[in-house]
């Protein structure tokens, strides 16, 4: 077994027989199994472990929990590693790797630490100051601050670990598996409750983990014991569910609280483990027993490594057998400090005082301490501290009568480490987040839990308990109430007897005085925050306790400032002349503690991350080589590259093939909405802006569907099947929204009319044919049915055998070119697409994919939702006044469509555009100018919405919303780009067969 | 995460749910004859109250149907929930 010099020789709940090796900065080192890495280092001897983010000041272990403000280290390499980790959480396992962050060249010896030596230069609102004007140059500075500020590293590859999330529902969540929470939950399982106990730590105890009972007793009993059987009796409730290491972090509405398991993170890894598991429980009734954080003490250079929280020394002395330093002063403004004393003076480590800002200090614990031979210096203050990389000796002197300053002579002490308490602060966190009020104890000089807005209590030192038996009792007591409230009357338990010495009035020490003008005293380690950069802020005029925050960045940490908050706040308080409740207390915001992005994400990653929609035919496409491209959630096959062709190449071929032959593509996609009853008509005559009353069955129509503000929404073709029937299609990506669209207003608006509306797009599969073979083809594999022109008419359906699967085929067009739209049941689609395939050989039969499709559309100036409309576009808008019906009587979007704003002339309307240059593509987004100027800002007056290379018409072709664009037909107009200015005349969208011709052959 | 009292589901998470916002926003009819402002009113202008909300969802994920729901924006408590052609009811010891 190797020597871990700050072990003590006994005592602890580490596993001694149990050996661990990890290594830090690159150095082995051995600890114990149940060590944390920070219990780890400190039986090391290793205080020093990161460097502060502004002054890259030596920063050391500061506590023992998730309140770490300074050790911060980066866990792991490669993929797998996680920066910002606080030493004092991570649980030591064999082969752990940690660096520290945030120092250059290495730890010990930082080159920036040199801001440090310009601290004078770097005050509160630094960054707002010196580089955010001119803005320009914050782009310059930015990179450089960001590396010489940077908190640890990204990984450099894909999580390797696996993530899942679980729902649960309990009568019950207790919230820390202190006292107050063990009771609470014994409470309530034993009454019948279903109970969910979580804590953050890898074991259930909380307080009582560090608690020798030397000066207390449970029952007949140590509070070891006591801890001991409840543990055994939780694990024996087949409804109590224990979840060690599993943090709290976010308390939402209807007590909706989310929990984050770390299954795996103290494990040392296999590609595919499940690291973490996140909770989302529903619970009837919260209890939170969420304890204390201590906070520190704001005094004169009191960030030195070796300077701890007086609780956390005291945890490393008795849960982890381990001694923060062999000569110690402890500096308090309260009782619970001395407890700390008696343990390390107990456990051999020198205290050489105990320095109480109190000028009283007549309590049961500082007896204990004078009897234990403790040098207790009562109305005595640090004033500063020494030590490079270590604190070596601290000065101590005594206060003025006033208490607001030093008298008499200057003490040194040496000691290697120091040990503070500034007093408890109720974690109020999750209460806060739940909504609830928090009201201020002046005598603890902290805030507490007030008014519940949820079904929530608290209980224990989160809430107004400092001694063990109000804990007990009052877990006792809510557990009790909690099950009652969701009825659950079964056994009731009774809190122990506990025997323990009492507490003192601790006494509010906002900011030690000292006898050195403007030495440094740090508020917030982490942010490098000191009470002086407090002080500026309010004299800059910051005088809400928010502004000040974000001036200073106190509290913005990765600890969000758990030690050092109400602090900040009283020191403000006080320079501001006012209570601590009038300057208010920043919102505490979800989460508690950082939360990975791989449990926000559980298991939808990679192909679980979104649904994948493919139609019948999709496998047809693969094997053809089609480019897909995601339309919605659907795969649509965009080009079918041949040989080495270029997607120019491809795409001019297939366009070229639609016109000249026949073309067919998968239209499977398009929303489909069955609409009946016997007000159907009268419904679509409502939703659409044209007649639809008077279309008989059988055929179709084209209509528009605005919003109530006159937009345009989406359009398609619907059909009408029978006198109460039809099927209306929508654009493939706005199914789903224009189902629930008509679905609103026949539920809310007018729930009079008889209409019902099914989606059926999955149903079908739908396969477009298009060209001049197109009838041909169709009248090979449809013997049955009646294709001639006269007698099966542009836009009317027809119900027959298509390769002898039952048909309906509409004859419509979206390319300008006789076209028949076959439908069949979705698994009839890839028989008929090999069916039509098959029998196209003789007519040259050429698919064509989405960008094809959208080149065809575009020779014939057909707009697309979405596309040219893009929701502040109305029917006028893009010169399709002849769908608009005034005199059929109200439709939704009517009345908007003769606002004065949407009746203006200078509206953006839909033209073509022809580039000067018939080669040139314009790029789709780019703006249009009238007048070009030497460099921007330029008016804009409009924007390409749509273009292509037309292979028809052997050249490019765009579509445009311009500003009054049908009055300058003609005009010339401009795109700048960055190296050139692309001159464009402003044509009629309709760039090819503009008489409709081909439609009717 | 607020828990919604579907009136046909039962209590389901929010995300169920789709929120269709201020609810009796009376559409007007013979919409020719009322001038810009009345129409605008109706189509933009929403209350945005501290205390009771009148609101309209949607069980999107669910059962599908629309109905009202009256929300304390304050505490994000649903103190009441009926069908789309029911009035608002009473809260007591609440005005709106
Ligand atoms: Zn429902």
């Amino acid at each position: 077994m190797r020597r871990q010099r700050f072990r003590l020789p006994d005592g602890g709940r580490v596993d001694r027989a149990a050996e661990v090796a990890f290594s830090f900065n690159g150095r082995r080192y051995f600890g114990h199994k149940g060590d944390t890495l920070a219990s780890a280092l400190l039986a090391n001897g290793v205080h020093l472990v990161g460097r502060s983010f502004k002054y890259h000041r030596p920063r050391g272990i500061f506590g023992s929990g998730s309140e770490e403000p300074n050790a911060l280290v980066q866990l792991g390499a490669g993929p797998r590693t996680d920066p910002n980790m606080r030493a004092t959480t991570v649980e030591l396992f064999e082969g752990l790797r940690a660096t520290s962050q945030n120092c250059w060249p290495s730890l010990r010896f930082d080159l920036r630490g040199i801001n440090d030596r310009f601290s004078a230069l770097l005050p509160a609102g630094f960054y707002y100051k010196t580089f955010m004007r001119p803005a320009r140059l914050w782009m310059f500075y930015e990179k450089h601050i960001r590396k010489a500020a940077g908190l640890g590293r990204a990984p450099d590859g894909c999580d390797p670990d696996r993530y899942e999330q679980t729902h649960a529902h309990c009568d019950v969540l207790v919230i820390g598996a202190g006292p107050a929470g063990l009771a609470a939950a014994q409470a309530a399982g034993a009454a019948g409750a279903r109970v969910i106990l979580a804590d953050e730590q890898a074991e259930l105890g909380g307080s009582l983990l560090s608690e020798p009972g030397r000066h207390i007793q449970v029952g007949d009993g140590t509070p070891a014991d006591w801890l001991g059987a409840t543990l055994a009796g939780l694990a024996g409730m087949d409804e109590v569910t224990l979840l060690p290491r599993t943090t709290a972090f976010g308390y939402y509405a209807d007590n909706f609280v989310g929990l984050l398991e770390r299954v795996g993170d103290h494990l040392p890894g296999d590609d595919g483990m499940l690291r973490q598991r996140l909770w989302k429980v529903r619970a009837k009734q919260v209890i939170l027993a969420t304890g204390a954080i201590e906070r520190s003490l704001v005094f004169a250079e009191n960030d030195r490594p070796g300077i701890m929280l007086a609780g956390a020394a005291r945890t490393y002395v008795n849960r982890y057998g381990v001694a923060p330093g062999s000569r110690t002063v402890v500096f308090t403004n309260n009782d619970s400090a001395y407890a700390a004393a008696l343990d390390m003076a107990a456990a051999g480590v020198g205290v050489e005082a105990v320095v109480d800002l109190r000028n009283q200090v007549e309590g049961d614990w500082p007896r204990l301490a004078r009897e234990a031979g403790i040098p207790v210096m009562q109305g005595h203050t640090i004033t500063g501290t020494r030590g490079r990389h270590r604190v070596s000796a601290v000065s101590v002197m005594r206060l003025n009568d006033a208490g607001d300053g030093v008298a008499g002579d200057v003490r040194q002490l040496k000691c290697d480490s120091v040990a503070m308490s500034g007093g408890w602060s109720p974690a109020v966190h999750l209460f806060s987040q739940a909504r609830g009020a928090l009201t201020f104890d002046e005598q603890e000089g902290t805030f507490r839990p007030g008014e519940a807005m949820q079904a929530v209590r608290s209980v224990g030192a989160c809430d107004d308990a400092a001694r063990l038996a109000d804990c007990l009792s009052a877990g006792v007591e809510a557990g009790r109430s909690a099950a009652l409230d969701v009825g659950c009357d079964g056994a009731q338990i009774a809190a122990p007897a506990v025997g323990e010495p009492a507490l003192g009035p601790m006494q509010p020490a906002w900011r030690a005085p000292s006898d050195r003008k403007g030495v440094r005293m740090f508020v917030d380690f982490q942010n490098d925050v000191t009470a002086k950069d407090l002080d500026l802020a309010v004299r800059e005029g910051y005088h809400s306790i928010e502004h000040v925050k974000r001036y200073t960045t106190t509290g913005m940490g990765t600890d969000q400032g758990k030690t050092g908050n109400v602090n900040a706040l009283a020191i403000v308080a006080q320079q501001l002349g006012a209570e601590i409740p009038a300057v208010g207390v920043t919102t505490f915001r979800a989460p508690y503690t950082p939360v990975t992005f791989g449990a926000i994400t559980g298991s939808h990653v990679r192909g679980l991350f979104d649904p994948v929609r493919r139609t019948p035919m999709h496998d047809w496409h693969v094997e053809q080589g089609a480019k897909f491209e995601d339309v919605g959630q659907w795969k649509r096959a965009w080009y079918y590259p041949r040989g080495e062709e270029t997607m120019r190449q491809a795409v001019d071929r297939e366009v070229k093939a639609a016109r000249d032959g026949v073309g067919i593509l998968d239209y499977s996609t398009l929303g489909k909405i069955d609409i009946r009853g016997p007000d159907a008509a009268e419904f679509l005559n409502r939703v659409y802006t044209n007649g639809w009353k008077k279309l008989g069955v059988g055929r179709c129509r084209y209509g528009v569907m605005l919003r109530d503000d006159g937009m345009v929404m989406d359009d398609g073709v619907t059909t009408r099947l029978g006198e109460n029937h039809f099927l209306m299609t929508t654009t493939t990506g706005n199914a789903a929204s224009v189902l629930s669209w008509l679905e609103e207003w026949l539920q809310t608006e007018w729930p009079d009319l008889k209409v019902y509306c099914t989606s059926v797009t999955e149903q079908y599969a739908t396969v477009s044919i298009c060209g001049p073979k197109a009838r041909d083809l169709l009248a090979g594999l449809a013997p049955d049915m009646t294709l001639d022109p006269q007698n099966f008419r542009h836009m009317s359906m027809q119900e027959g055998t298509v390769a002898g699967i039952a048909a309906r085929v509409l004859r419509v067009s979206f390319t300008g070119e006789v076209g028949f739209e076959i439908n069949v049941p979705s698994r009839y689609g890839r028989a008929l697409w090999d069916a039509l395939i098959a029998e196209g050989e003789l007519h040259g039969i050429t698919p064509y994919g989405t960008e094809a499709m959208h080149v065809l559309r575009a020779e014939k100036g057909f707009f697309i939702a979405g596309q040219e409309s893009d929701g502040t576009v109305t029917p006028l808008d893009l010169g399709m006044d002849w769908i608009v019906n005034w005199t059929k009587g109200d439709f939704i979007g009517r009345r908007s469509l003769s606002r004065s704003d949407t009746v203006r002339d200078d509206r953006k309307q839909l033209v073509g555009l022809f580039t000067s240059d018939p080669e040139t593509v314009l790029d789709e987004g780019t703006q249009i100018v009238a007048t070009v100027k030497d460099k921007p800002p330029m008016d804009m007056i409009g924007h390409v919405t749509s273009s292509y290379y037309s292979p028809n018409l052997g050249r490019s072709i765009a579509m445009a919303m311009i500003q009054g664009g049908r009055g300058r037909k003609g005009e010339t107009l401009y795109a700048p780009m960055p190296d050139k200015v692309i001159e464009v005349t402003v044509t009629d969208p309709i760039f090819f067969d503009p008489d409709g011709q081909r439609l009717n052959g | 995460m607020l828990l919604i009292p579907c009136p046909w589901c039962g209590e389901r998470d929010v995300h169920e749910f789709h929120c269709g916002g201020e609810a009796h926003i009376t559409r007007p009819a013979g919409a020719d004859t009322i001038d810009d402002a009345a129409w605008a009113d109706y189509l933009f202008m929403r209350q945005n109250p501290k205390g009771l909300y009148y609101e309209r969802w949607n069980h999107a994920h669910g059962c599908r149907k629309w109905f009202h729901v009256v929300r304390d924006t304050v505490s994000d408590q649903i103190l009441a929930v009926y069908q789309m052609d029911e009035a608002p009811p009473d809260i007591p010891g609440r005005s709106s």
